[in-house]
C-alpha cells in the first residue's frame, strides 16, 4: 500500500498513522451551462479540492447547500468525471466510468444517499435490495451463505429479528429503519470507504443520533473510512473526527473537528459556527460581521471568493486566491490572514 | 441587530393556565382535527389547548407527523379536506379594539376580511409560495388592495416598498420576479407580506427549515427585530428545538397530536419536565461545551393510524410504569412549588408514588434567569 502522504492540505497536519484509504487531488468540477446565452460558461462547482479518507476515520464535509459538498462525493464516487484532479483509491489513481472496473471501485467505496425515500426502489422488498447488492459484489454465494449473510446485515444494522423486516417493503418501514436498510445495502459490498451525503438529514430529529451511532459504531466494527457530508455543523462536532469546511466550491479550512468547531479561523467558519443555534449562548450573541450569501459560481468573485463577505477583507483578498495556510492547532486554513507577516485583525480570534 | 430581546415575563397563577401578562391575543381550546371520516379516521390532534399572549412568541416543535403544521392549519381555517375539525374553538382577541372573534362561527366574508388583517400565516416552503409569473411587487400591493381599497395604488407601491426595506431588502427589487430573488430574499418577502397589513397575529410554519443556517440566522434575527418594533405575536413552528430556545419566550412540544409539556422556553431547557422533551433535548448534539455521547430516542415516532393505548409515547419511554400503558396523561399544571406556568402530560408528575428521575425533577431551587 501506497503510503504517499497528501499534499499541502493534509501533510503537515495528521500525525495519525492510519493508511490513506481514498483520496482526491486538486479535484474540480466544471458543470457546463446549456442554451444559448451559456455557451463557454461553466458552473464551477467544485475548485481544486485536496481530502484524505483514512482508514477508521470520519471526515465531515461541512458547507451550506451549493456549496459542492454532493459534487465532491459524486466525483469521489466515480458517478461524475472529474474536469481535472484525480482520485486515488489506496495510493492508485482510479478513473472509471462503467462496467466491470467500475463495480470493482464500488465494491471498495459506497455510497449512503439523504434521502431514503427515495434510495430504496418501491416495489422491491428488503431481501430483494440487499441480496442485489451481495449478489452483485459477490458472485457465486449459495443459498445458504446468502441466508445467513442477508440476516447478518440486518443485524449490523441493528434490526432485529431480521425475520420481522427481511420481506417488507420500503413503505413498511419508517425513516430510520429505510436508511438502516440503506446502510445494510451499502454494507453488502463488504467496502472500505462510505461517502454519506446527508445521511441524516431528512430523518426526524429524535432519530437521527441513533443512525449517526449506528454508523460510529460500524467504523469501528470494520475500520471502515467514513466521509461524512452535512450542512450541520454541530453533528460534525459530534460525530467526525476531522472536519473540512467548504465554500463555493473550494475547501477553506480543515483540521481535527474539535478544534474547527470551536476556534474556527477561517472567517466563513466563524460565520458559520455563530450562526448555529446554541440555546446555551443566550446573553452574549454577538454582532454578526458577515452578511450576504454565498456567490454564484458561475462568476465566482475574483481572489477568494468569500472576499465580498469578509469582514476581514484586504486589498489582497481580491485579486489572488488565497493557498492553503497552517492557521494553528494543526490546521489550514485558506485565507491571507494567515500568511506570513500578516497583521491579525482585532476580532478574529473567536472563543469557543 | 443581535440583540437579544427582554422575554415576556410570565406570572404565576395557581391553575397553570394562560399566565401569560398581556391578555391572550390567541385562544385555542380543545382542538380536535380527524384527518378521514368514520371509523378510518385518525386523529391527527387531540384536545389541543394553547394560548398565545400579547407580544409572545410561541414555539412550538415536535417531529414531522405530530401534527404541529395541522395546528397552525386548523387554527386558522385553513385546513384542506380531507382534514375535518372535529372539536373545539379558537378564539381572537383583538387588542387594538374589543373585538373578539370566534373564528369557526365567522362567515366566509368576514374570515376573509379577517385574514392577513388580523392574522397572516408563512407557510412551510414559503420559497416556492410566490407566484413565479408575477413580480413581487405587484404581488405585495395585491394583499394590500384586496384589504385596503380606499388606498391609492401610490400609496400601496410605497408601503410595499417601505415593507422590503423593513426585511432588509432593498426596494428596487420591487420589480424582480421571485426567480432572480435567493431563497432566503423570497422567504423575507413572505414575511413582509405577512406583515403588510400589520396582524397581530403572524403563524410562521417551519419557516427556515429549507434554509442555511447563517441565512436562518439572519432571518430570526430579522423576525426578532421586527417583533420588537411593531408587537405581534408569533406562533413559530419548527423541529429545531434549539432554534426555539434562543428566539421563543414559551415553547409548547407536541407529540402524536397532543401537547405535551407547555412551558417557558428557559425552564424547558434548563428543566424538561416529559420524558420526551428531555430526549428532544438530548437528540442536538451541541457546537460548544463537553463532547459526550447522546443517545437520541430509542424507537420511531408512533403511526398515528395505529397509536399504542395510554400514553402515546411509553413505548418509547425509558421511565414507563404502570399507568402509562392504561391511561392516556392530561396536560395540567404541575401544581409545585416555583414552576409558573407550566403544563406537562405525564403520570411522573401525576401524584403517583413514584420517584421521579433526577434529570426530570424539579430542580430544589431553580437558577435565575440568564437574560
Amino acid at each position: 500500500m501506497a503510503q504517499r502522504e497528501g499534499p499541502a492540505t493534509d501533510a503537515a497536519t495528521t500525525p495519525t498513522e492510519d493508511p490513506i484509504m481514498l483520496e482526491a487531488r486538486a479535484l474540480t468540477k466544471h458543470f457546463p451551462v446549456r442554451g444559448l446565452r451559456g455557451r463557454g460558461k461553466a458552473v464551477r462547482a467544485v475548485e481544486s479540492v485536496d481530502l484524505t479518507l483514512r482508514r477508521g476515520q470520519v471526515v465531515a464535509l461541512v458547507g451550506e447547500s451549493g456549496s459542492g459538498k454532493s459534487t465532491v462525493a459524486r466525483l469521489l464516487a466515480q458517478l461524475y468525471p472529474a474536469t481535472s484532479g484525480q482520485v486515488l483509491l489506496r495510493g492508485e489513481p482510479v478513473k472509471v466510468r462503467f462496467g466491470r472496473r467500475f463495480r470493482a471501485y464500488c465494491r471498495q467505496v459506497q455510497m449512503i444517499f439523504q434521502d431514503p425515500f427515495a434510495s430504496l426502489n418501491p416495489i422491491h422488498t428488503v431481501r430483494y435490495v440487499l441480496t442485489r447488492s451481495l449478489r452483485i459484489h459477490h458472485r457465486g454465494l449459495s443459498k445458504e451463505e446468502l441466508e445467513t449473510r442477508l440476516a447478518g446485515l440486518l443485524e449490523q444494522v441493528h434490526l432485529r429479528p431480521a425475520e420481522r423486516y427481511i420481506d417488507k417493503f420500503p413503505h413498511e418501514l419508517s425513516g430510520g429503519q429505510r436508511q438502516r436498510i440503506a446502510i445494510a445495502r451499502a454494507l453488502g459490498a463488504r467496502p472500505t470507504v462510505l461517502l454519506a451525503d446527508e445521511p441524516v438529514s431528512m430523518l426526524d430529529v429524535s432519530i437521527r443520533l441513533g443512525v449517526l451511532n449506528l454508523l460510529k459504531e460500524l467504523k469501528e466494527e470494520l475500520d471502515l473510512a467514513i466521509l461524512y457530508i452535512t450542512h450541520d455543523i454541530a453533528s460534525a462536532r459530534y460525530f467526525a473526527d476531522r472536519t473540512v469546511v467548504m465554500y463555493a466550491g473550494e475547501v477553506v479550512e480543515s483540521g481535527d473537528s474539535e478544534s474547527v468547531t470551536q476556534n474556527p479561523a477561517h472567517p466563513y467558519t466563524q460565520l458559520l459556527v455563530s450562526s448555529a443555534p446554541d440555546p446555551d449562548k443566550l446573553a452574549d450573541a454577538a454582532e454578526r460581521p458577515a452578511r450576504g450569501e454565498p456567490p454564484s459560481l458561475i462568476k465566482p468573485p475574483s481572489g477568494c471568493r468569500f472576499h465580498p463577505r469578509c469582514p476581514f477583507a484586504m486589498d489582497r483578498c481580491k485579486t489572488e486566491s488565497p493557498p492553503s495556510l497552517p492557521a494553528g492547532d494543526g490546521r489550514v486554513a485558506a485565507c491571507w490572514l494567515y500568511a506570513e507577516g500578516v497583521e491579525k485583525p482585532a476580532g478574529l480570534e473567536v472563543k469557543a | 441587530m443581535g440583540q437579544r430581546v427582554n422575554k415576556v415575563d410570565t406570572a404565576v397563577t395557581s391553575t397553570g393556565h394562560r399566565a401569560a401578562v398581556g391578555d391572550p391575543v390567541l385562544e385555542i381550546r380543545n382542538l380536535s382535527v380527524d384527518y378521514g371520516y368514520d371509523d378510518s379516521a385518525v386523529h391527527a390532534l387531540r384536545d389541543v389547548s394553547l394560548t398565545l399572549g400579547v407580544g409572545e412568541v410561541l414555539g412550538l416543535a415536535g417531529e414531522s407527523g405530530c401534527g404541529k403544521s395541522t395546528l397552525a392549519y386548523a387554527a386558522t381555517r385553513l385546513l384542506p379536506p380531507p382534514g375535518v375539525i372535529t372539536g373545539g374553538d379558537v378564539i381572537f382577541h383583538s387588542s387594538r379594539d374589543d373585538r373578539r372573534l370566534d373564528l369557526f362561527a365567522m362567515s366566509d366574508d368576514q374570515l376573509r376580511a379577517s385574514r392577513w388583517d388580523d392574522m397572516a400565516i408563512v407557510f412551510q416552503g414559503a420559497m416556492n409560495s410566490l407566484n413565479p409569473v408575477y413580480r413581487v411587487g405587484k404581488q405585495l400591493i395585491d394583499v394590500m388592495t384586496a384589504h385596503r381599497p380606499d388606498r391609492s395604488r401610490g400609496q400601496h407601491r410605497a408601503r410595499a416598498k417601505e415593507l422590503l426595506e423593513m426585511v432588509g431588502i432593498s426596494p428596487d427589487r420591487i420589480n424582480s420576479y421571485p426567480h432572480q430573488l435567493s431563497g432566503g430574499m423570497r422567504q423575507r418577502v413572505m414575511i413582509a407580506m405577512a406583515l403588510a397589513l400589520e396582524p397581530q397575529v403572524v403563524i410562521m410554519d417551519e419557516p427556515t427549515t429549507a434554509l442555511d443556517v447563517v441565512m436562518q440566522r439572519q432571518i430570526v434575527e430579522q423576525l426578532v427585530k421586527l417583533r420588537n418594533e411593531l408587537g405581534f405575536s408569533v406562533i413559530f413552528i419548527t423541529h429545531d428545538v434549539s432554534l426555539l430556545i434562543e428566539l421563543a419566550d414559551r415553547i409548547a412540544i407536541m407529540y402524536a397530536g397532543q401537547i405535551i409539556e407547555d412551558a417557558t422556553a428557559d425552564d424547558l431547557y434548563r428543566r424538561p419536565r416529559h420524558p420526551y422533551t428531555y430526549g428532544l433535548l438530548n437528540s442536538f448534539p451541541p457546537l460548544h461545551g463537553p463532547r459526550r455521547e447522546l443517545s437520541g430516542i430509542p424507537g420511531s415516532p408512533p403511526d398515528l393510524t395505529a397509536l399504542p393505548a395510554g400514553c402515546p409515547f411509553h413505548p418509547r419511554c425509558p421511565h414507563a410504569f404502570d399507568p402509562c400503558d392504561g391511561k392516556r396523561p392530561e396536560l395540567q399544571g404541575t401544581g409545585r412549588e416555583g414552576e409558573g406556568h407550566r403544563q406537562v402530560a405525564c403520570f411522573l408528575h401525576d401524584g403517583y408514588e413514584v420517584a421521579v428521575p433526577g434529570h426530570l425533577a424539579i430542580a430544589p431551587k431553580p437558577r435565575e434567569k440568564s437574560s
